[in-house]
Parts: structure tokens; sequence; C-alpha cells
């Protein structure tokens, strides 16, 4: 069948079986929007979770990255599960004994501070929208290439299906639609790198394939890899390149971030008890090592396949999906010494790195760029963004299966997007609203509410995804960034410490997070061209940095307050509390 | 000062937390990246054991550590429960 009726027969069968959940499970409190009830088994939140916190970004970018990093991707991989171990031995137990709403709740209460509950519903507020407009991107990309649509009418059809199951269902339908999309997603990763290990290494197991030897050749996969990379002047795929300290700070960052994620760590509010707490981390880790450890494998494979597909092939004999990704425009070719034939190798193929298409064709049928060609022998630009949605298509896979992967990235996209509305919607309903400045609605005004700011969230995403900020890369170091230096250390100062008390919190969080984004904003926003190693704190990159920011945070905050009075005993009592078991 | 039940679970916690979490540090930014280019030397399969703890071997290790922890607290609850009544 063709691979466009396909891809729409699959994404409207999971679109209905999203919206046909959230019907069912309506949210019809403040209780049941904001925290599900709390009565969601630990296997569903796990589930719930690992789509919640798997994104666009996870799904479709993470791979391709690797594959073109080797080695240095593994940030990605320890840092965005690494997290999870402290998450579930630092803060998920505790914060689900506290048993509130939000986030901001626990600062608000724990530091016994309106100011510090402001400053974490505006730290929260901006990690999470510069979340949403990376889904808006994956879901911009899925539509245009695969459904063929203008990417607005994309958008707005992917805020449509998120309005009804959001704004309606609450955290209720957003739970149990995460499960349905994670059971999509998952299945959509893995069916490609099955296929595509078997093709390869003859293994069926992605991750054992990885490490095994290529089909009727002597030599391991990872060697040959390396062979053919050196041979065309790159580094081995599996030697690190980057600093040591560099490399750590921004696993660091990645791990205190993901485990300070707003939208994360609110999922283990709606389980029953604090066990269940615990069991989730767990449950929600193992489905998202699944996909974890594919992913590594799926960057090696499609990084040998795309090579062996495409480097001295005539741009004429080129399968369609290059020419596709092409015409989209996240891929050029420019033929530097005119022989019709495409040469691959290190270095950028053209200045800017990004194409810059100008209206005419090449001899050969090809874009013209009209970039400035550099000096080396690389002739191919390609967007690392494609190759996890590219590879079925690479590895010649029936359409069915590039049909599945379409409608696995707009889970992925979609889930996290619902799940990071909710926690804006939440903290702007219930912290902003009923905690600061209204204290007298009602139930039933703040439901009211918590709709509207969903609502409204929903358009700002949207404008997110019609007109997408191209600085969407930049910006995912500030997310995490920003949750590793100001939300993570206050909550776990709000549990490992009695000492620490408002002032102290609050000066820490404001330290943290104004060094962390003077120093990023210095060097993704203000003078990008000195953004080099030589020019770095101790070598720390921008994207590491948060580490840095993270430990100000601490300093400052227990230095202020071991100077000024200890909290008052209530919160003795309180900290004594969500420290003892139930 | 006479220690009570409440800090005894208290300082449990603490010493599981942080054996797991010397685990948790080891696996990673140890095995995964500061000894990474010596263990590199060594060879299992396909795999140089650096790369293949950068890659696969720390996140197998988080699943089980969370495992652990969760099998070690819930013993752990019991007996404060038990020794309570």
């Amino acid at each position: 069948m063709d691979l466009q009726i396909l891809t729409y027969l699959m994404a409207g069968t999971t679109f209905s079986l999203y919206i046909g959940i959230a019907l069912w499970s309506k949210a019809s409190s403040t209780n049941e929007f904001y925290i599900a009830g709390g009565g969601v088994h630990p296997i569903a939140n796990g589930m719930a979770t690992a789509a919640d916190w798997m994104s666009a970004a996870s799904f479709i970018s993470m791979a391709g990255i690797i594959s073109f990093m080797g080695k240095d991707g593994s940030v990605y991989l320890m840092g965005w599960t690494g997290g999870y171990v402290l998450l579930a031995l630092l803060l998920a137990p505790y914060l689900r004994k506290f048993g509130k709403f939000t986030v901001p709740d626990f600062i608000g209460d724990r530091y016994y501070s309106k100011i510090a509950r402001f400053v974490a519903v505006l730290c929260l507020i901006f990690v999470s929208f510069t979340y949403i407009a990376g889904q808006m991107r994956g879901v911009g990309i899925v539509f245009s290439r695969f459904l063929e649509v203008d990417i607005n009418t994309g958008v707005i059809i992917g805020m449509a299906i998120v309005f009804i199951y959001a704004v309606l269902g609450g955290m209720k339908g957003i739970t149990y639609t995460q499960v349905a999309q994670y059971c999509v997603l998952i299945f959509a990763y893995m069916v490609p790198a099955i296929f595509i290990s078997i093709l390869i290494t003859g293994n069926p197991i992605p991750q054992l394939g990885f490490g095994s030897k290529v089909l009727s050749e002597d030599i391991y996969l990872l060697e040959k890899l390396n062979n053919v990379l050196t041979d065309l002047g790159f580094d081995n795929y599996t030697d690190s390149t980057k600093s040591k300290i560099d490399v750590f700070c921004i696993t660091g960052a990645l791990m205190a971030g993901t485990a300070g994620l707003p939208h994360v760590i609110v999922r283990f509010f709606t389980v029953p008890k604090v066990r269940d707490a615990r069991a989730s981390a767990g449950w929600a880790l193992l489905f998202i090592a699944i996909l974890y450890t594919t992913a590594p494998a799926v960057s090696s494979f499609s990084r040998l396949n795309f090579i062996n597909t495409i480097n001295n092939s005539s741009y004429e004999k080129t399968p369609e999906w290059f020419k596709n990704w092409e015409n989209i425009g996240l891929i050029s070719w420019a033929d530097k010494n005119e022989d019709g034939i495409i040469q691959y190798g290190p270095g950028n193929s053209h200045e800017p790195v990004k194409p810059i298409f100008s209206k005419q064709r090449g001899i050969n049928g090809e874009r013209i760029v009209s970039n400035t060609l550099t000096e080396n022998e690389n002739e191919i630009y390609i967007d690392r963004d494609i190759m996890v949605l590219a590879n079925p298509e690479i590895a010649n896979l029936p359409n069915w299966v590039i049909a599945l992967v379409a409608s696995g990235a707009l889970a992925a996209a979609l889930s996290t997007a619902a799940g990071l509305l909710l926690v804006i919607s939440s903290s702007i309903s219930h912290d902003l609203m009923k905690k600061i400045f209204r204290p007298s609605i009602t139930d039933r005004q703040e439901l009211f509410l918590a709709r509207l700011a969903a609502a409204v969230a929903i358009g700002i995403a949207g404008i997110f995804g019609i007109y997408p900020p191209a600085f969407v890369a930049q910006v995912v170091a500030f997310a995490f960034g920003l949750a590793a230096s100001s939300i993570f250390p206050a909550l776990i100062m709000g549990i490992f410490s009695k000492r620490v008390n408002s002032i102290g919190a609050i000066t820490g969080m404001i330290s943290g997070l104004l060094f962390t984004s003077a120093y990023i904003v210095f060097f993704k926003f203000i003078s990008p061209e000195l953004n080099l190693p030589d020019n770095w704190l101790w070598g720390i990159s921008p994207e590491g940095i948060g580490v840095i920011g993270m430990m100000i945070n601490f300093i400052s905050a227990i230095v202020i307050s071991s100077l000024t009075e200890p909290p008052p005993d209530k919160i003795i009592r309180l900290i004594d509390d969500i420290r003892t078991p139930e | 000062m006479k220690i009570n039940n409440s800090q005894k679970y208290w300082r449990a916690n603490l010493g599981i937390v942080f054996l797991l979490l010397l685990f948790w540090f080891l696996s990673s930014f140890g095995a995964g990246i500061l000894f990474s280019d010596y263990l590199d030397k060594i060879k299992i399969g396909g795999f140089n054991l650096g790369f293949w703890f950068a890659q696969q071997g720390s996140i197998i290790v988080f699943v089980f550590l969370i495992i652990i922890y969760c099998i070690l607290m819930n013993k752990l609850d019991e007996k404060f429960n038990k020794e309570k009544n």
C-alpha cells in the first residue's frame, strides 16, 4: 500500500485511540486533574512516566546525534537515564510522602515562603516551555515528511488532539493516554531496530547485534564502522574526542536536570503509596531502558548503512528517500568536483552549516545551495534529526514499518507535550492563583482556571510550532541547566537538610539560576563566536555548566542558612514526617 | 541522647542510598567516563568495555540499582513498622 495512505491510517488509528481513552477518563475534580486522583497503579505509572519523559528528542533526535558523535554521544544515554537513579533514591519517595499536587507546592511549604514558591513557578514555566518548543519541531518534521501536509496544518492537528485530552482529561486523561502512547512508541522503535539488526548482523536483538559480527564477514560491526570512518578521515566511532571534564559535567547536568524536571516529578504524585512511588521509578526506568539500550545500536547501524548507501554512489541512482529529505531541506548535496557522484567525509560541506537553497536545480537534478562551499571534499549536509526517521527507508524496510515509525514519533512528541502542558497549567491555577494571588477561589473555579491555563498554554505552544524559534537546539541546554541549578538542589536540601531555611533556599535558587543563565546566554546568544573550549570556564561547555550552577546553589544556600535563623519547629516536623514511612 | 526508632530508620535509609549511589557513580562517571579509555583495552565480543559501559552497561546497572533499592527499602519499612508496633 502507498506509504502516505498507510501513515494516515496508522496515525488516524492511534489518534482515535488516544481521544477514546481521554473521553473515558475525564477529570472531574482538581485532585483528578492534577494527580489523577492519586490512584494510578505503579506499572501503569511507570509506562506513563516513560512516555512522558521520552520526547521527540529521545525518539527522533537522540540516536541520530549519537550516530554522528560516536562515543561522545554517550553523555545523553548516561545523563538521561542516570537521572532516574537520583529521582528514585533521593526525591520520588519523599515527595510522594509529602503528598501535595505540584513541585512548587513542596518548595513553597518546605521553605515556608511565597517568594520561594514564586521562584519555583518561574523556573518551572521556563523549563517547560523550552521543552515544548522542541516537541513541536518534532511534530512538524513528521507531518511534513510523511503526511505531506503543510507543517502548520500538522501542528494544528497535533494541538487539537492534545487539547482534547489534556484540557478535558487533565492528569487522569493524560496518564492513560500516555500508557497507550508508550506502547505505540516502543513498538515503533523496536520493530525497525530488530529488522535492521537482523539484516546487518543476523541477530534479532539489537542490543546484542550491536556487539556482533557483520553478516558473512569476519569482522565486528563496531570494528567495521571504525574502519569505514577512519578510511574517510573521521575519528574512530568508539573513541572519545571531548575533554573528560566537559563530558563529566554535561552528564552531571543532564542527570540532575532530569531529576529536577517538574513534569517527571509530578508523575510520582499520582500513585497511592510511597512504596508505589519507588516501584514506579523502577518500572519507568526499565521501560525507558528498552529504548535507551536500543538507541546506540540504531545509531551505529544507521551510520554504517548511510555511508554504504550514499558514499561514492551517483546522485541519479540514489534511492527515493534521499531526494525526499532533500526536498524538505534536511539533506543537501553540492557536487564540488562535478563528477555527479556523492562524496562523504569529515567537515561541513558548506558555510553556514545549514543549507540555504536557491530555486535552481543542478545538472543532476539536485537542489543548488547558495552557501559558500568549503575547501574539504565532503559534499553532504545531513540533519541529524532525520536518522531515526530515515533509517527504515535507508534499510529498504516495508512501508508499514515506516508508517509505524512516524506514528511512534508522534506519540513520543504528543505525550511529552501533554505532560508539560499539565504542569504549566497546574502551576498557574494552583500555585500562582490559589496559593499566592487568589486563595479564596473554590475547587470548581480552580479546575476551570486549570483548564483555561492549559488551553492558553496549548495556544502558545502552537505558535512555537508554527513559527519554530531557530534556537530550539540551544535552549535544550537551557532547560536542563536551569532544572539542575535551581529546582534540583532546592528539592534535595528540602529533604536532606533540616538547617536550610527560606532565605538560604531562595538565595541558592536565584544565584544558581542567574549564574547558569548568564553563562548560557553569553555563549549561545550574545557571543556565539566565542563559544570555544579555550574561552570556557575550566573547559566546561554551556551544556555542562548547570553542574557548576548547582554547586553554587548548594553552597550559597548552606552558607546563608548557617548565618541566619534555623527553620521553625513546624517545618522540622514536616521534614521528619516526609522521612518516615507510612 | 537516646537514638529513637525513626532516627535509626533514617540512618539505615541513608546507608542504603549512599551505597547504591556509589555504584551509580562508578558505573557511569567511573567506567563510562573517567576510566573509560583504560577499560577500552579490554574487549568483550565486539565491544570495547569502556565504550560498552558508556552506551549500555551503565543503563543496565541503573535499572538494577533501582530494583535493589525497592527491595531493600521495602524490607526496611517492614522492620521499622514491626518495631513500632
